[in-house]
């Protein structure tokens, strides 16, 4: 036998995981979503969403040359960037605040900090904060829904978004298949939700961070004195519980971890819900909780097995 | 003590992955190899102190004959295992790449039976154990742990329970399984034997429950009038890897976690490879110490797939043109399990004590992908059995960082390989994490030969 074997450290078996398959499941995960943005806004929405996926793909291979380093547009998560930031704009704005966006999610966000998995805040939540900051009367430009109900509309092309609205204007079943204002994403909970089972079934994320995300919401809702299931339908809260806070680049990977980051998410979204000047808080506590994960992690390591503080035999 | 109960269902144990399981030779009845035209003896196939030859160029041996020996503690006496003359003792390249003394033997074909041998007389503990030793026995799981130096329990450790291994979680292997269905009485009066030495009252065989009939097989004996105490108890546990890892399985078996750092015996349990046990109830009624063994000889490019009984250090070459040779030019070449076994750089090697497959894999079954970066997904975490945290350790690993590493409990890391396997992003943590474990090692080896130079 010729001498052409492979030598490589065990183990010789790999699993079928790859990043690819994983941003690939997100990206049907979101197909929903965004079929429901086509349906409520018109295929303008359509354009948007492509618009921000093609700048995020162009974006990250052109910084990857430019810094002389490998080509990652393969592994899809520009795309899914792309997709996320274009599901939390609204539909009419402008293509090239869309593309600064892109710009600020893709190039100082993550490549700057050294690609895939070393960016400290989730890159799409990052860029909509920067366009919400910079650009606020475009970003709160909500296009009237198609079917949303009459009384919220402000004027004839625009209706308020259910958390500005009065209460009552909008009725349960309008929040859960879209029939309000909003980001082109965020409106349609009944796609949010399948999305998130499709990731759970396909284990691309656990449970928890999403679930503890809105129960703690919930609760907090309760205490502040707001209606628990329309604060969990209205706004970004479904998106940003199930697609931007399971990121896994921006979120502990340790069990406990994942739920004191969820914890803290819900908290500061219904605080700043209830008592700051904007009518939105998901993408701030989910950023600042973004920031906290390495401490959090810290302090949540795992007991290793056969750890014991007091090494003296077997627990009765 | 409270009186010691048998769980009726496995444990809870954390993570592990589903590998394939490829168990292709389980039905197949295991082969006997005849005798090679050459065996080579390294002075290594255990762990600990290696042995010194007792033998010269050109003596004449006979089957059994003890050719190395050593007076360590821990270490393992090796045997003749075809009758011949010694052609030479020149070094060898082993499978981890060290190099080490080997005694090569020419067959002359007779397989003549040393004179020497005769069933040893076992009446007491210490007995048994100095017979064990002298069969040459290791462990045949795959650690090649002395199994002398593992019944030698020290006095201060309370060990009331034996647990027999026949997880064999590895994909393709099958030498245990076979070991069962072909030995089931030899696998049952060893464990007697043992236990009535040890004093030990509950006897747990932990068994992957992707094997029915060896579950039934072993049942059968274990419920019948040879074991009226009912001591013996069979139970199957889930089909995952690492099932066997000794510190899972104990935890499988009795809900005990072995302590960091510690040994079985500090959980108070005694475990046992099932071939291992089987050969001790064999060598105390021939007397025919450890000179060949079972190992599975499996993968996408051999072409008969089968279990084979061969003499220790034949040549790897030679088993696999006894089963029929390649199908087609293998891309790696392992010994041992695919999770945890060596690939060897070329197939002119020695089967060893402790080797229980040579697996021959395709390109297509052995996939190698470049490494890309961690997205931080946590799957390693959730894979890892022993609840650590792989990726943090293959970082710390890479930048040198001890503080880190021993923070992170590295040194409790078994080298299951889980993480790897389960990576999307490919990377070679486990890979990393031995690095890491060396670096620890290297750090305490510095530290003590610093504070020695400065007695002197």
């Amino acid at each position: 036998m010729e001498s052409k074997l492979h030598v490589s450290s065990s183990p010789h078996f790999k699993g079928n995981n790859s990043t690819r398959r994983i941003m690939l499941d997100v990206i049907i995960a979101l197909c929903p979503a965004a079929i429901a943005a086509c349906v409520i806004f018109g295929l303008r929405s359509m354009v948007l969403i492509g618009v921000c996926v093609s700048t995020c793909v162009l974006l990250e291979y052109a910084s990857r040359k430019i810094m002389k380093r490998d080509t990652t547009i393969g592994d899809l998560s520009a795309v899914v960037t792309g997709l996320l930031l274009a599901l939390n704009l609204p539909v009419d704005i402008n293509p090239l605040i869309a593309m600064f966006g892109c710009l600020i999610a893709i190039v100082v966000v993550k490549q700057m900090f050294g690609g895939i998995g070393m960016n400290f805040v989730n890159p799409a939540l990052a860029a909509r904060i920067v366009l919400l900051v910079s650009f606020p009367s475009a970003m709160m430009h909500w296009v009237t829904a198609a079917g949303a109900p009459a009384a919220a509309q402000i004027d004839a092309t625009t209706s308020a978004t259910p958390l500005a609205a009065a209460p009552g204007v909008y009725s349960y079943i309008d929040l859960l298949i879209g029939r309000c204002g909003g980001s082109i994403g965020e409106v349609c909970a009944v796609a949010l939700i399948l999305g998130g089972i499709y990731l759970v079934v396909r284990r691309v994320i656990s449970p928890i961070i999403p679930c503890v995300y809105l129960a703690t919401a919930a609760l907090m809702s309760l205490i502040v004195g707001l209606d628990p299931l329309y604060q969990l339908l209205s706004g970004g809260l479904l998106l940003g519980a199930i697609f931007m806070a399971t990121d896994y680049t921006t979120s502990p990977v340790t069990k406990w971890g994942k739920v004191i980051f969820a914890v803290g998410c819900g908290f500061f979204t219904i605080l700043l819900r209830a008592y700051s000047n904007m009518p939105e808080g998901v993408s701030f506590s989910i950023l600042l909780m973004n920031i906290l994960v390495p401490h959090i992690e810290r302090l949540t390591t795992p007991r290793t097995l056969g750890y014991v503080k007091k090494a003296k035999g077997e627990k009765k | 003590m409270a009186e010691l109960s048998f769980p009726k269902r496995p444990y809870r144990t954390k993570g592990g992955v589903h590998a394939p399981h490829n168990k292709n030779t389980a039905h197949k009845e295991s082969v006997m190899m005849p005798v090679p035209a050459i065996v080579a003896l390294p002075m290594t196939q255990h762990i600990g102190a290696p042995c010194k030859p007792m033998v010269k160029v050109g003596d004449t041996v006979d089957v059994g004959q003890q050719i190395a020996g050593s007076d360590a503690f821990v270490s393992a006496p090796i045997h003749a295992s075809v009758s011949g003359k010694v052609k030479k003792i020149d070094k060898i390249t082993m499978p981890d790449g060290s190099k080490v003394e080997a005694v090569f033997i020419e067959s002359d074909g007779e397989q003549r039976l040393s004179p020497d041998i005769k069933p040893p007389k076992v009446d007491s503990l210490s007995d048994l154990i100095t017979a064990v030793r002298n069969s040459g026995l290791v462990g045949l799981g795959g650690a090649g742990f002395p199994t002398a130096v593992k019944l030698n329990i020290p006095s201060d450790k309370n060990v009331d329970t034996l647990i027999i291994n026949v997880a064999e979680c590895e994909p393709y292997i099958t030498s245990d399984h076979r070991e069962i269905l072909e030995n089931s009485w030899d696998v049952i009066s060893g464990i007697i034997t043992v236990k009535e030495f040890l004093n030990i009252h509950r006897v747990i065989i932990g068994i992957e429950n992707n094997k029915p009939d060896a579950i039934k097989a072993l049942r059968e004996i274990a419920d019948s009038s040879i074991d009226p105490e009912d001591e013996i108890r069979v139970l199957p546990i889930k089909a995952t890897y690492p099932q066997g890892a000794e510190k899972i399985l104990i935890k499988a078996c009795t809900g005990r976690e072995v302590p960091v750092g510690g040994l079985p015996s500090d959980a108070g349990c005694l475990v046992m490879n099932v071939g291992s046990i089987a050969f001790i109830s064999r060598y105390l009624k021939t007397g025919i110490p450890l000179i060949s063994r079972r190992l599975t000889v499996d993968g996408g490019c051999i072409e008969n797939p089968v279990n084979v009984i061969v003499p220790i250090g034949t040549p790897i070459k030679e088993v696999i043109d006894f089963v029929g040779g390649y199908k087609e030019q293998p891309y790696k070449l392992i010994m041992g399990g695919p999770m945890m076994g060596i690939s060897l750089p070329n197939d002119d090697l020695y089967v060893l004590k402790q080797n229980n497959a040579i697996l021959a894999l395709s390109e297509k079954e052995a996939k190698y992908n470049e490494p890309t970066a961690c997205i931080r997904c946590g799957k390693c975490l959730d894979a890892c059995p022993m609840r650590l945290q792989p990726l943090e350790l293959a970082n710390a690993a890479n930048r040198g960082d001890i503080d880190a590493l021993k923070a992170y409990n590295a040194m409790n890391c078994m080298e299951c390989g889980c993480c790897s396997f389960t990576c999307p992003a490919k990377r070679h943590l486990v890979q990393n994490i031995r690095m890491g474990k060396a670096l620890i090692q290297k750090a305490k080896r510095d530290e003590i030969a610093a504070n020695k130079g400065g007695k002197k």
